[in-house]
Parts: structure tokens; C-alpha cells; sequence
């Protein structure tokens, strides 16, 4: 049996709200990292399941894009994380506000 | 042989480089030496030129264009370097090469022991290289080329005393008034080449029938507001007087060879045009016949030396133009010339003068020179004569043909022409009788200033300086066999007449009434000269003679100075204004506005990560939320 698509594509707009309510409460620099992930492959969940129900498979080609980009993203986050933990004890993100103009 | 044309403008041209180069190392007189020679080599091979063309049948075979190179190659507009040689040329080269030599020669002794010499000569090359282009120039853009480099140079020598505010103001002022009259020449350039197509002397001419008659008459009215300016004619004048404060060789070459010619030569040279107008033409007599006789008045009360040659030689320029405008173009050159003789005569004496009284130009403070100076009193004696018109000096045998033509065409100019020859001898002889007759006034003078009589003796000049004087006398005594009335056979200047073609206007008048107008110039000429020193044979002031009026020249100055330099100056103030406040306000407002924005725009710029991602939440949301709008 064969689930509708529509709720493959509510389960990846509530992952997507998780994800971004999750960016703006929590202050860890990780834990914001994860939630951006979580925002990449809801869309990405989304994107697949357009392509199967339209029969399209450009919706499947964008997901490897978007690998391949969260992918290299991660490599500079987390580089910045190793960066900023060497300076200063903790990841908070608010600590980080050097940049106010 | 006449093909080494090129080096007339060349060899002046060559001398300027390798002055400009080399002349601070060539040093005193060396560099005056080498000056001299250029142009003195150029005079020779306008004699070779001349004696050539001479050989040559009379007509268009005695006309050839030496082309040098392709200057201007723009689709329609083909502009060639390229000289022109015909007898009118050859015939300006001529005089102009062989006065500027004995100026140089001249120039090596007056010039003597000044800071600047060699730069001197660096200036005095260029000009007579500049005047050469012009004449040479076989079409109008190189023509105006020449034109503008007198100009240059011209400001030049006359600030070249720059120390002084006078010297440095009447360099400005000379440069300014022909400036204005430039555009004259640079618009008559334009409206030629729109009817024509061409800018070459000969294809302008060739057109000359197909152009209409309103822009004929156009075209030689602005090249004739060019000329104005630069022959210092009603209204463009007063530079001229003060470009005296230039070195007095200077004022000998403005005056006889490069640069007020420039303007009667431009008149002859497109004579073919003028001829097919005679609105121009009368124009052109009116102003002439106009600044002769006011010119004329303004010179009898100068009290300088120098300011009264000034305003006579403005007063010849008015016949010369007087005799243009009869279409009696041979009759203007020949004034020219015979000018040219004895205009650079008078200056070269008059500077003789001024250097023998170390620097004074003062007529009221000379007086007696006679006994001290014997060779510059007899040769400016014969400059004197020859331009007072006298019997049988050249100046007589000049203003005759061109009041003869007057006389023919436009009685009531020649009326003013006569009253002018009369005016002319007055302030001459008035000029001579208080330099070299009556009391040692300058002992006076120079006891008053607290110098020793013995160091302020006049002394005579060194050869140098003599013997441009001598040669020139010569030239001004005879000159007047280049075109005796009565068409005899010996007549140089007649080799011109096919040059000017139909447009060349010959008045022939039976032989009783030539002679009955020959007999009234000499008799003007002798009444002038006899009232004058009945006048002042005895006395040296006589205010009622020297009106206030005419010391101040007309009050010219003041006038133009309230109605062009006054206004000037206000509009100037509140250009001034509108630029501080309007245009520095507007720059100043949009520096200020984007100020104020970034101010404001930092704010949001707190430096949390999160408060930037909110944002960007927000804007997501709130596209989402038009779009789906815009869908339903």
C-alpha cells in the first residue's frame, strides 16, 4: 500500500518548522547547525516527493544539489565552531555580536 | 630652386627648437645670433623664391602649392599641410622674413645684459615662424593655425617683463581681444566649410559664385571680425597701446611685420569673396575710414613715445583696411610694406631713444636729442617724413593710391582719409619736434631724480642697433618706387594684380586729376606739418591741444570697463554665489542624506546571529503569505 503524498509533504513542512522554530530559541552554535539540517532535508523530503507525484525528475536532481551544498556548508560551519571554541570558552551564539554595527 | 619653399616657416620654426633647447647654454649673444640667422636665412630663400617666380610668366604659372604632408584626413574633410606660394604670399614673406632680420639684428644690442635673453629670441623665432604658416598656409585651418600662434607669442613678448602688473595685464589683455575675434575666424571656418566643403584657398574661390550672398557676406564679415582684432581696429583697438609695455623690438615687429598685418592680409588673400560682396566691402571701408581718423585724434595727445607710434600705426591700419574695402587690394599691400619700412624705423629709433635716456618714454622729459644722438635723429627724421606723407618719400606715394581709390569709389571716406593725412603729420611732427628740438628737459628730469647729468647722458647706440636703422631709412626713403602712380614701367608691387584678379579695383582718373589729388596729399601733409610746428616748435605744454578726452583715448577703457567689465564682474560674484550655495549644497545634501539613511539602517544591524535569522524567517513568511495571496 502506498501512503498520499500530501502527508510526505506535511511531515516535511512540520520538520521544517521544527527546524526553524529550533534556530531562533536555541543559542548553541551545534545544536542551531543541526536545526539548519533539519531545514535543508525537510525541503529536500519535500523536493522528492514533488518529483514523484508530478512525475518530474528535476525535483530529485535539486536534492543532490542540496546535498552536496548542506555538505560543503557543515565543512564551514563546523570549521567556524572549532575556530570560535578555540577563542573563547563555549559556542553561545549571543556572545557573538562583535559584528554590531 | 623655388621649391626649398618649405624652408621660409622652417628655418624660424628650427631656430625656435633649437633655442628653446639649447638657448640657455648658447647664452648671450650667441643665442641672439642664432636667431637672426634663421630668419635671415629664410629672407634669402624668399628672395631665391621670388626671383624664381619672377622668372615665371605672369598669371597661374607664377602660383604653385607645395604640399608637406596630409594633416587632417577625416572622411569629407581633407585638411593638407600645404603652403601656397603666389605673388601675394611671396610678396608678405619677403617683407616680413626681411624686417624681422634687422629687428633680430637689433634685438642683440637692445636686449643686452637681460635675465632673460636667450628666451627672448626663443619667443621672437616662434612668432616670425607663426607668421609665416599664416601666410604661407594654403587654407584656412592652417591659415588660423598661424593665426593663433602670433597670438600666443604676441602675449608672450608683450608680458615679458612679467615682473611688472602693467607688462603682465597687457600680455592678458592683448591675448583677450584677440581671443574674442578668433571665434569670428573659427565661425567663418565652419559656415565655409558647410557651403563648400573644402577649407583650400583656391577650391573656396573656385565655389565662390555658388555660394548664396547672404552667407558670402556672412563669411567675410566674420573673418573680417577676426581681422579686426587682430589689426586692432574700431572696436577691438585699445590692446594695441597697451602692448607697448612689451621690449620696443616688440612693438617694431607687432607693428611692421607679424602680427597687425595678419589682418589685412587675411582681407586680401580672400579678396575673390569680398569682391562678390559689397555690403562687406563697405563695411570693412567704413571701420577702416573710421579708426584711421580716430586713431589719428587719440595719437596727437599721447605723451609716451611709444603710445603715439602705437596709435598711428592703429591710424594706418585704418587706411589699409579703407583701401580693402575700395577693392584697391595692391594699393593696401603697398601701404603695407612702405608701413612696414617705416613703422619698424620709427620703433627701432624710438627705442634707441628710450635705451640712449635709460627708460625714458616720457615726450614731455626728452627734447634736443639732436645734439646727442646724430645718426638716430636723421634716420628717425626720415621716418618722420615718410610717414607725414611728404614728397617723394614712400608714405606720400602709399596714402595716395589709396586716397586716389577713395576718392573714386567713396568720396566721403576719402574726406576722412585727407582730414587723417593731415592729423597724421600733425602728431608726427609734433612727436619729433619735442624729442629732438628745444631744451635738455630730460637734465631736469634726471637732476630731480637725484642722478649725476653725466651719468644719464644720452649716448648713441651700439652698431648693432645702428644699422637696422640705416637699412631701414633706406628702405623707407625709396620705398616708394615699388608703385609709382601713372603706371610707369618700373612697378614691383603690379606682379600682385593677377592674384587679386577681377576682384581688384584700379581707379583711373585722367592725368590732370591725378596730379590735382597727388598736389592736395602734399600740400595736407605740409599744412599738417607746418601748423604742428608752429604749435609746438616752441612751447611743450599745451593742455588745450591734449584734451583729457583724447590722452585717455576716448575714454575706451572705462567704458568697455563699465559695460562689459563691471557687469562681468557681478555676473561673476553670483555665479560664485549659486556655486557655494546651490551646486556645493546639492553635493553636500546627498552626502548628508546618505548619512542620515546609514545612520538610521545600522540599528538593525545588531551583530545576533538569530535576530538576523528571524528576519529572514519573517521576509520567507511574508513572501509565502503575498504570493499565496496573489494565487487565490
Amino acid at each position: 500500500m502506498s501512503i498520499a503524498g500530501h502527508w510526505y509533504l506535511a511531515l516535511g513542512a512540520v520538520l521544517f518548522s521544527i527546524g526553524a522554530v529550533g534556530l531562533l530559541v536555541r543559542r548553541n552554535v551545534l545544536v542551531m547547525f543541526m536545526c539548519i539540517e533539519l531545514m535543508l532535508n525537510a525541503a529536500n523530503l519535500t523536493f522528492v516527493t514533488f518529483a514523484r507525484m508530478l512525475d518530474d525528475i528535476g525535483g530529485q536532481a535539486l536534492v543532490f544539489f542540496v546535498l552536496v551544498v548542506a555538505a560543503a556548508e557543515v565543512v564551514v560551519g563546523l570549521g567556524l565552531v572549532v575556530a570560535i571554541f578555540r577563542r573563547r570558552r563555549g559556542t553561545t551564539a549571543d556572545d557573538l555580536h562583535m559584528l554590531k554595527g | 630652386m623655388i621649391h626649398a619653399a618649405y624652408l621660409m616657416p622652417l628655418l624660424p620654426l628650427a631656430g625656435f627648437v633649437v633655442l628653446a633647447a639649447a638657448g640657455r647654454r648658447l647664452g648671450d649673444p650667441w643665442a641672439g645670433w642664432l636667431g637672426t640667422a634663421t630668419v635671415g636665412g629664410a629672407f634669402v630663400v624668399a628672395v631665391i623664391t621670388y626671383v624664381g617666380l619672377l622668372a615665371r610668366h605672369a598669371g597661374p604659372g607664377r602660383e604653385f602649392t607645395q604640399t608637406l604632408f596630409s594633416w587632417i584626413p577625416v572622411g569629407g574633410l581633407q585638411v593638407k599641410a600645404a603652403l601656397l606660394v603666389d605673388p601675394l604670399s611671396v610678396t608678405m614673406v619677403l617683407f616680413v622674413t626681411g624686417i624681422s632680420t634687422l629687428i633680430h639684428l637689433y634685438s642683440i644690442g637692445y636686449m643686452k645684459g637681460d635675465r632673460d635673453y636667450p628666451k627672448f629670441f626663443v619667443y621672437l623665432n616662434l612668432f616670425v615662424a607663426s607668421m609665416l604658416i599664416l601666410v604661407l598656409a594654403n587654407n584656412l585651418l592652417v591659415t588660423f593655425v598661424g593665426w593663433e600662434g602670433v597670438g600666443l607669442c604676441s602675449y608672450w613678448l608683450i608680458s615679458f617683463w612679467f615682473g611688472r602688473d602693467t607688462a603682465a595685464s597687457a600680455g592678458q589683455k592683448a591675448f583677450l581681444y584677440n581671443r574674442l575675434a578668433d571665434v569670428g575666424f573659427l565661425i567663418a571656418i565652419f559656415l565655409v566649410f558647410d557651403k563648400t566643403g573644402t577649407l583650400n584657398y583656391l577650391g573656396i574661390f573656385s565655389q565662390a559664385s555658388q555660394i548664396s550672398s547672404g552667407a558670402r557676406t556672412a563669411i567675410c564679415l566674420l573673418l573680417f571680425v577676426a581681422a579686426v582684432g587682430k589689426s586692432a581696429q574700431i572696436p577691438l583697438f585699445p590692446w594695441l597701446a597697451d602692448a607697448m609695455e612689451g621690449p620696443t623690438p616688440v612693438s617694431a615687429l607687432i607693428h611692421a611685420a607679424t602680427m597687425v598685418t595678419a589682418g589685412v592680409y587675411l582681407m586680401c588673400r580672400i579678396s575673390p569673396l569680398l569682391a562678390l560682396s559689397s555690403d562687406a566691402r563697405l563695411v570693412v571701408a567704413c571701420i577702416g575710414a573710421a579708426t584711421a581718423f580716430v586713431a589719428a585724434t587719440i595719437a596727437c595727445a599721447q605723451q609716451d613715445i611709444k603710445k603715439v607710434l602705437a596709435y598711428s600705426t592703429v591710424s594706418q591700419l585704418g587706411y589699409m583696411f579703407l583701401a580693402v574695402g575700395t577693392g584697391a587690394y595692391e594699393a593696401a599691400i603697398f601701404l603695407m610694406v612702405a608701413h612696414a619700412f617705416f613703422k619698424a624705423l620709427l620703433f627701432l629709433g624710438a627705442g634707441s631713444v628710450i635705451h640712449g635716456l635709460h627708460d625714458e618714454q616720457d615726450l614731455k622729459k626728452m627734447g634736443n636729442l639732436r645734439r646727442y644722438m646724430k645718426l638716430t635723429f636723421l634716420t628717425f627724421g626720415i621716418g618722420w617724413l615718410a610717414i607725414a606723407g611728404i614728397p617723394p618719400l614712400s608714405g606720400f606715394f602709399a596714402k595716395g593710391d589709396i586716397l586716389d581709390n577713395a576718392f573714386a569709389r567713396y568720396p566721403a571716406l576719402w574726406v576722412v582719409g585727407l582730414v587723417t593725412a593731415a592729423l597724421t603729420a600733425y602728431y608726427m611732427t609734433r612727436l619729433f619736434v619735442l624729442t629732438f628740438y628745444g631744451e635738455d628737459r630730460w637734465k631736469k628730469a634726471s637732476a630731480g631724480a637725484g642722478h649725476g647729468s653725466g651719468e644719464t647722458a644720452p649716448h648713441e647706440s651700439p652698431w648693432v642697433m645702428a644699422l637696422p636703422l640705416v637699412v631701414l631709412a633706406a628702405l623707407a626713403l625709396v620705398g616708394g618706387l615699388l608703385d609709382l602712380p601713372g603706371h610707369l614701367s618700373f612697378d614691383p608691387l603690379g606682379w600682385l594684380a593677377p592674384v587679386f584678379g577681377t576682384a581688384l579695383y584700379q581707379a583711373h582718373q585722367s592725368g590732370s586729376t591725378q596730379w590735382v589729388l597727388a598736389v592736395v596729399d602734399a600740400v595736407v601733409a605740409v599744412g599738417g606739418l607746418g601748423v604742428s610746428y608752429a604749435l609746438w616748435g616752441r612751447r611743450v605744454d599745451n593742455p588745450a591741444l591734449e584734451p583729457v578726452v583724447l590722452q585717455k583715448s576716448y575714454f575706451i577703457d572705462e567704458i568697455y570697463d563699465t559695460a562689459i567689465g563691471r557687469p562681468a564682474e557681478s555676473f561673476a560674484r553670483l555665479a560664485a554665489v549659486f556655486d557655494t550655495k546651490v551646486i556645493d549644497g546639492a553635493v553636500n545634501g546627498v552626502a548628508r542624506l546618505a548619512r542620515g539613511v546609514g545612520g538610521g539602517l545600522r540599528r538593525i544591524q545588531t551583530g545576533f546571529v538569530r535576530q538576523y535569522a528571524l528576519g529572514i524567517v519573517v521576509g520567507a513568511v511574508a513572501l509565502l503569505a503575498y504570493m499565496l495571496t496573489r494565487v487565490s
